[in-house]
């Protein structure tokens, strides 16, 4: 790793950036193009990028075994949750109406919350796909 | 707060699918074992009270997010969605409870709360593709099925189950996206997926070669799905490896889905447009099911794995359900419906049993369980059952799946059918009697000295399912009320 510095500091400097897009693809998803999945993706290729060119292991302890699958769990929690909520406020299953006084309002918050979960079960799928496949040892299972 | 009640067909698919994630965040084998049962019997609370509905009050809808219906979502439960429902819940149900030693002793302990996790998604598939009323919809919940299921065979003891896994996964795949490209040209022409409203839209269309085409690659590619005798090729090598319990899983609900969607798309939606009638769908339906019952019956005698041999009788068993598709009539439609749930039965206590003799012997070739009857008679008791039921003897389920579509043969005017459903049981009586030959006729060898029964929840599992072969058999108004009543409505809507 010591030979490429330029490599190092130009994914250094990238990052950041990276994941700021990410959030913006994220969180303007209702108004403009984008949404959970993209942005899940584009969030995952920052942690990929990282992988490649600093290696496996440092991205691993990154981002433990542990953590993404609790954040692939959470996501699709958030989701079917969201539509529970609406359900508990008295709407149909994902009638995100119901989630606030104001119907807009409402599926405003809804539909934030369902991107999101979206988004957070996508990135950590991405990671997860990359690293099973990065290991070099096919037998080698995935430790916390 | 609305009354609970209502929003049952939602919850019928929500549950299981929070139930996914929250097992594979507590990772613990026990939680995840527990957590796959309740969810398994609240689906089944949910089935049975949305079919007790369904039958005191007539079909209803449930309106996803609230939107209208041809526009938004629509879950739609009329008596078949509610009966296909609860066959699915009850085997899982079943399955579930029996499921926790076969598990501990074919799966590593660190994979268990996947395979459970893998189990209640594809039970939210499964029930996903019976209650929902929108095409593209019943597409994803397809592929949530599975790709659950190419995880839960792909787990199995050897690594066969992978090579079966990658066989099943490419052959699913290319029926899914049959099933996808059928639905598109559909909508190309009609502007909408829900699936009342295509069938109001298509008769108009019916003409056209793209409405012809879309048929097309929606029955080839729910035949692939429901393993529709040629195209079964994946099916006995994924049962065969898949770990015990999953096998009974699928081998009670997998195909059986399948065939409800080729009955609410070709039957549901394509009825009206006539073009089952304008097109020979119906008599090749009818070669293919009898060449099923023929073939496929014929290669279970030889097949030296019993669970191999299972799931050729499988094929063969799809093939009845498909002939009583084929005469278009009320009476054989009620005959395949009722097949469905009369074969989930049968077909499922097969494979716990086997899954019992795979647990205590190691094995289910037939040369390894001579004489394994003195050891496990309970087990393979339970294995006579439901054998007596697969050919057709009087008081079990079998009988009663035969003695109709027999009779709608009959009234069909096509007694040389008739005949040959008959000529077909004595195939079965030779592969089930093999079975039972090696079981209890022989003596058993050194080798079984030290086998016991099976654990007490997979016997009592194997038998509630085989004791329902017999109940079901001996009193069938209920099955073939409910039956006939789905035959009905399905029929309602198909153009003569």
């Amino acid at each position: 790793m010591r030979e490429k510095p330029i490599l190092r500091v130009g994914t250094k400097f990238l990052i950041p950036f990276i994941l700021m897009f990410a959030l913006y693809v994220q969180f303007h998803g209702d108004f403009g193009p984008g949404g959970g999945f993209q942005a899940g993706v584009i969030f995952a290729s920052a942690f990929i990028l990282y992988a490649i060119v600093f290696g496996i292991a440092h991205a691993r302890r990154a981002l433990p075994a542990g953590i993404r699958r609790l954040l692939l769990s959470l996501g699709v929690l958030i989701y079917a949750g969201t539509g529970v909520l609406a359900l508990a406020e008295g709407g149909r299953f994902l009638d995100y109406s119901s989630l606030a006084a104001q119907p807009v309002l409402g599926q405003h918050v809804g539909i934030f919350l369902v991107e999101f979960g979206v988004g957070m079960t996508v990135f950590a799928a991405m990671t997860t796909i990359f690293f099973v496949f990065a290991s070099r040892d096919p037998s080698a299972r995935e430790q916390d | 707060m609305s009354a609970p009640l209502e929003h049952l067909p939602a919850l019928a698919v929500v549950v299981p699918l929070m139930t996914a994630p929250v097992i594979v965040a507590l990772r613990r084998p026990w939680a995840a074992w527990l957590l796959a049962c309740g969810v398994s019997w609240a689906s089944l609370f949910f089935s049975v009270l949305l079919l007790l509905q369904v039958l005191e009050s007539g079909p209803f809808s449930y309106l996803m997010g609230g939107w209208a219906a041809p526009w938004g979502i629509e879950y739609r439960v009329d008596q078949l969605d509610a009966f296909v429902l609860a066959i699915v819940s009850a085997i899982a149900s079943v399955v579930s409870v029996y499921s926790r030693k076969s598990v501990e002793a074919e799966i590593d302990s660190e994979r268990h709360y996947l395979f459970y996790a893998m189990f209640v998604l594809c039970l939210c598939g499964l029930l996903g593709m019976a209650i929902t009323g929108d095409a593209f919809n019943l597409f994803v919940f397809l592929e949530i099925s599975s790709l659950s299921t190419y995880v839960l065979v792909g787990m199995g003891r050897d690594r066969r189950a992978l090579t079966a896994s990658l066989r099943y996964l490419i052959l699913g795949t290319v029926g899914a996206t049959f099933y996808v490209i059928g639905i598109g040209l559909a909508y190309m022409m009609t502007g909408t997926l829900n699936m009342a409203d295509l069938a109001q839209r298509l008769p108009a269309m019916a003409h056209t070669s793209t409405v012809r085409a879309a048929l097309a690659f929606l029955v080839v590619g729910i035949g692939l799905k429901m393993a529709a005798f040629p195209l079964h090729a994946w099916l006995p090598n994924a049962y065969t490896h898949a770990p015990s319990a999953a096998a009974a899983l699928l081998a009670g609900t997998a195909t059986k889905v399948s065939v409800y969607v080729f009955l609410r798309i070709v039957l549901g939606v394509f009825g009206a447009t006539g073009l089952l009638t304008a097109l020979p769908i119906t008599q090749v339906l009818m070669v293919l099911a009898l060449a099923a019952m023929f073939v496929c019956s014929a290669v279970a005698i030889w097949q030296p794995d019993l669970k191999r041999a299972l799931a050729y009788s499988s094929v063969a068993q799809i093939g009845y359900i498909l002939l009583g598709i084929a005469f278009l009539s009320e009476t054989g439609l009620a005959a395949g419906i009722v097949h469905l749930f009369n074969h989930a039965v049968m077909k499922s206590a097969l494979f716990l049993a086997l899954g019992a003799v795979a647990l205590r012997v190691g094995s289910t070739r037939i040369d390894a369980i001579r004489g394994i009857g003195r050891k496990m008679p309970l087990t393979m008791a339970a294995v006579l059952v439901a054998g007596l039921s697969l050919i057709g003897v009087p008081l079990t389920v079998g009988f009663v799946s035969k003695w109709y579509l027999v009779e709608a043969a009959l009234t069909g005017g096509m007694w040389p059918v008739a005949v040959l459903i008959l000529a077909s049981s004595l195939l079965a009586v030779a592969y089930v009697w093999r079975i039972v030959e090696a079981a209890w006729m022989a003596p058993p060898g050194p080798e079984l000295a030290h086998i016991r029964e099976a654990p007490t929840a997979m016997v009592l599992s194997t038998w509630v399912l085989a004791g329902a072969s017999v109940w079901f058999g001996l009193d069938a108004t209920q099955t073939m009320g409910v039956a006939r009543l789905a035959a009905q409505t399905l029929l309602q809507g198909v153009a003569p």
